[in-house]
C-alpha cells in the first residue's frame, strides 16, 4: 500500500534556472531546503528573487536527498554550496539537512513562499497533501495569522482521495473529473472517517449508484470538511489552494462553488512554495546576522 | 412470560430469547449486510430455528444497537420498542454483575465508557463513534494488514516479547504503519500488541471522562479479544470483569427491558 | 499568531488554541498540564521571537484522548492549563 501511494503521488521530478539572473551581482545569496515527506525541493534565491531551483523524490535517506537536491539545483550555475551565505531547512525532514544553519517550521515557510509565488495579495492558504492538510492564514508580508495543521486523520487528506479511487478502480489523476460528471450534486457521503466513508461508498454502489455519482458524493464530503477546518482559520481572499489535491479538479472547483471565492493561478509551481519561503527567511535571518537588521 | 432482545450492531445482529428474565431460550448471531432488516430476520430465524418457537409467542421485542430503527415496528420482525445502546449495556451487565458500576462496550464501530447506579440504570456515558481508530474495526483493519485473521490478532498479541510504540492515530495511517513495522521485521507478535496496546489506551482515556468505578467490566464484540484486556487493565489500573458471551449482554439487556416494559404495562 | 494544535477527526473537532501574541513564555502551562501536553519552543515563525507554548508533536495527534481525564462528561471541568494561564492564551474547542 505505501509503495502504491508513493505512485500516485509521485513527484514530477525537475530543475529549473532563470536565464537572465547571474549569481555573482548579488549581495545575497540565500537557499531554503524543503524536505517533505515524498519530495525534497531546493530554492536559490538573489537578493530575495528566485535563481534556480530544483524537486526531486525523498529518499530513504533525508540528510543524502537534501545534498542531492541542493546539488541538483546549483547544477551548471557555478555556484557552490560555500558561496550561499545562509541556508534555511523547512519540511518534515527539516532537521536532516546538514548544512542548514537554521530550521523553520514548514507552515511559516509555506506561508512566505504562497506570498512570492501569488503575491502580496494572498490571505488564505490551503494545502493538502498527500498526508496532511493545512490551513494557513497570513498577512500582506506574508506573516502567519493563524494556522491549522491536521495529519491526524486521513480525511481530507490525498490519502482519503486514494483509498477511493482504489475502490472504484479509478487512476487518481481522473479521480476528480469522474465526480464532475454527474448533472446533480448528491447528497454527500455522512461519513468522515476514511475507513466508514469507504464502506458507506460500498453500500451506495451495491445500491445501483453510478460511481461517478458516488464519486461526486466522497468529493462534496471532503470538501466539506476542507472548509470546516478553513472556517477555523478564517477564510479571506485572496485564497490559493496548493499541494499534491490542487490538481484535483473535482475538489478544487467544489471549493470555488461552495466559498464562492476563486483561488489565484500561481505563476510558478506552488510544490516551491516551502523551500522559496525558507530561502526568504534565510534572507532575513542573515540581514540580521551581519547587521543590516 | 418469552422476551427478546435484539441488538443490531454495525457488524452483528444479536438477538437473545429470554423465558420469565431468568433462562436464555435461545440465541444467535450474524453478519448485519446491507439490507439490515433482511440480515436480522435472517439470524432471528437461526434463532428460533429447532426451538418451536414462533415470533407470535413472544410478547416483546425490544431492539438496541445502532441498526436498531431498521426492525423498529416493522415486518418481519416488528420490534415493539427501541432503546440506545448505552441502556442495554447497563440493564444487561448488571443483571450479569450485581456490583458493577463501569461498563465498558467496544464494538465494531464505537466504543462506550457507562456509569451504572445500584438499580442498573444509567448515571453518565461516553460514546466514541464515526472514528474507526477507535473501535473494533481498527484491530480488523490491522489484522488484514498484517495478514492475520482478526481471530488470531489476540493470542498473537499475548506472546509478544517486546512492547513498541504505534505513532498513528487513524486506522488509514496506521495500515501504512503497519506495513513499514512488517518491513522493518518487527515480528508480528509485537505489531499485535502495539495495535492492542493503541486501542487500549484510546479506551481507557474515553473511559476515564465518565471516571473508573469497582467493579469495571468489559462487553461486546471486542471483549471476546484475549490481547485487549491485559493492556486495558493496566491503562486503567484495575481489575476488569469480562462475562461470558460478552458480545451478546446489549441484547440480553434489551430482552430485560422488554419484560420490564410488559410489568410497566400490566400494572 | 493563533496556532490550532489538534485535529478533526469522524468523532469531532479537538483543537487547542494558543494566542502566540498573547502567551508570555511563562512556562505555567507546561507544568501545570497533568499529561505533559506543552512544552515551550523557540517561536520559528517570527525570527525575532522568542519563546512560546506548544502542544507536544506526541499530543497533537491524539489530543482527544489526552485531554480526556481534565474533561468529564459529568460535573466540574477543571481545565488546568486554562487556569494556569495568566495570559489567557489558551483555549479549548470542545
Amino acid at each position: 500500500m505505501s509503495e502504491k501511494s508513493k505512485e500516485f503521488w509521485r513527484w514530477r521530478e525537475y530543475r529549473h534556472t532563470m536565464p537572465n539572473m547571474d549569481w555573482h551581482d548579488a549581495k545575497m545569496v540565500t537557499a531554503g531546503v524543503d524536505i517533505g515527506s515524498v519530495g525534497s525541493k531546493a530554492a536559490v534565491m538573489l537578493d530575495g528573487e528566485l535563481y534556480t531551483y530544483a524537486a526531486m523524490r525523498t529518499g530513504g535517506v533525508s540528510e543524502e536527498t537534501a545534498v542531492k537536491a541542493m546539488n541538483w539545483a546549483i547544477e551548471e550555475t557555478g555556484l557552490k554550496t560555500e558561496d550561499i551565505h545562509y541556508v534555511v531547512g523547512t519540511g518534515y525532514g527539516r532537521v536532516n539537512v546538514p548544512f542548514a544553519k537554521r530550521t523553520i517550521t514548514e507552515i511559516a515557510c509555506h506561508a512566505r513562499g504562497a506570498h512570492y509565488i501569488y503575491g502580496p495579495t494572498v490571505r488564505t492558504v490551503l494545502d493538502i497533501g498527500g498526508q496532511d492538510c493545512k490551513a494557513i492564514r497570513c498577512d500582506e508580508k506574508g506573516k502567519v495569522m493563524s494556522f491549522l495543521m491536521n495529519d491526524k486523520c486521513a480525511a481530507g487528506t490525498g490519502r482519503g482521495l486514494e483509498v477511493f479511487a482504489d475502490l472504484i478502480r479509478t487512476p487518481i489523476e481522473e479521480l476528480g473529473k469522474t465526480s464532475l460528471s454527474v448533472q446533480d450534486e448528491p447528497q454527500p457521503v455522512s461519513n468522515t472517517c476514511v475507513i466508514f466513508a469507504k464502506a458507506e461508498s460500498v453500500a451506495l454502489l451495491r445500491q445501483g449508484w453510478p460511481k461517478e455519482k458516488v464519486s461526486a458524493a466522497y468529493h462534496l464530503a471532503m470538501v466539506n470538511r476542507i472548509i470546516d477546518l478553513l472556517t477555523k482559520v478564517g477564510i479571506e481572499k485572496d485564497f490559493v489552494v496548493t499541494g499534491g489535491v490542487a490538481k484535483n479538479t473535482g475538489i478544487v472547483s467544489r471549493l470555488e462553488r461552495n466559498l464562492k471565492l476563486k483561488p489565484l493561478e500561481p505563476k510558478l509551481d506552488p510544490i516551491l512554495a516551502g523551500a522559496i519561503g525558507s530561502a526568504l527567511f534565510a534572507k532575513a535571518l542573515y540581514e540580521k546576522e551581519i547587521g543590516l537588521r | 412470560m418469552i422476551t427478546a432482545g435484539i441488538d443490531v450492531g454495525a457488524k452483528y445482529a444479536k438477538i437473545v430469547v429470554l423465558e420469565d428474565g431468568k433462562s436464555i431460550l435461545t440465541r444467535a448471531n450474524g453478519i448485519v449486510g446491507f439490507d439490515i432488516l433482511k440480515s436480522v430476520t435472517a439470524v432471528s430465524e437461526k434463532a428460533l430455528d429447532g426451538t418451536g418457537l414462533k415470533r407470535d409467542q413472544i410478547t416483546r421485542i425490544v431492539a438496541t444497537g445502532m441498526g436498531r430503527k431498521a426492525i423498529h415496528r416493522t415486518p418481519p420482525i416488528n420490534a415493539e420498542e427501541i432503546v440506545p445502546d448505552v441502556i442495554a449495556d447497563a440493564k444487561g451487565t448488571h443483571h450479569l454483575i450485581s456490583t458493577v458500576k463501569t461498563v465498558i462496550d467496544v464494538g465494531a464501530e464505537e466504543g462506550r465508557g457507562v456509569k451504572v447506579d445500584e438499580n442498573g440504570k444509567v448515571r453518565d456515558f461516553v460514546i466514541n463513534e464515526r472514528c474507526a481508530a477507535g473501535a473494533g474495526t481498527f484491530i480488523e483493519t490491522m489484522a488484514r494488514a498484517l495478514e492475520v485473521k482478526v481471530e488470531d490478532m489476540g493470542l498473537l498479541a499475548l506472546k509478544s516479547t517486546e512492547a513498541i510504540p504505534m505513532n498513528a492515530q487513524c486506522c488509514v495511517f496506521a495500515e501504512s504503519e503497519v506495513v513499514t513495522l512488517i518491513h522493518s521485521r518487527v515480528t508480528k507478535e509485537n505489531i499485535s500488541k502495539a495495535i492492542h496496546d493503541a486501542m487500549a489506551g484510546r479506551i481507557a482515556s474515553m473511559v476515564l471522562r465518565v471516571g473508573v468505578e469497582k467493579d469495571v467490566a468489559l462487553i461486546g464484540g471486542v471483549a471476546q479479544n484475549p490481547g485487549f484486556l491485559p493492556p486495558l487493565k493496566k491503562e486503567l489500573n484495575t481489575e476488569i470483569i469480562v462475562p461470558e458471551h460478552p458480545q451478546y449482554v446489549g441484547a440480553f439487556g434489551a430482552a430485560l427491558l422488554a419484560l420490564e416494559m410488559e410489568g410497566h404495562q400490566n400494572e | 499568531m493563533k496556532a490550532y494544535y489538534g485535529y478533526k477527526d469522524g468523532s469531532g473537532d479537538y483543537f487547542i488554541i494558543i494566542d502566540t501574541d498573547k502567551c508570555n513564555g511563562c512556562r505555567k502551562c507546561v507544568d501545570a498540564c497533568p499529561h505533559r501536553v506543552f512544552e515551550l519552543i523557540k517561536d520559528e515563525f517570527d525570527i525575532e521571537g522568542g519563546l512560546m507554548a506548544a502542544v507536544t508533536e506526541e499530543h497533537r495527534k491524539k489530543i482527544k484522548y489526552s485531554c480526556g481525564p481534565c474533561k468529564p462528561m459529568s460535573g466540574e471541568r477543571k481545565l488546568q492549563c486554562v487556569l494556569a494561564c495568566e495570559a489567557k492564551a489558551i483555549t479549548h474547542s470542545w
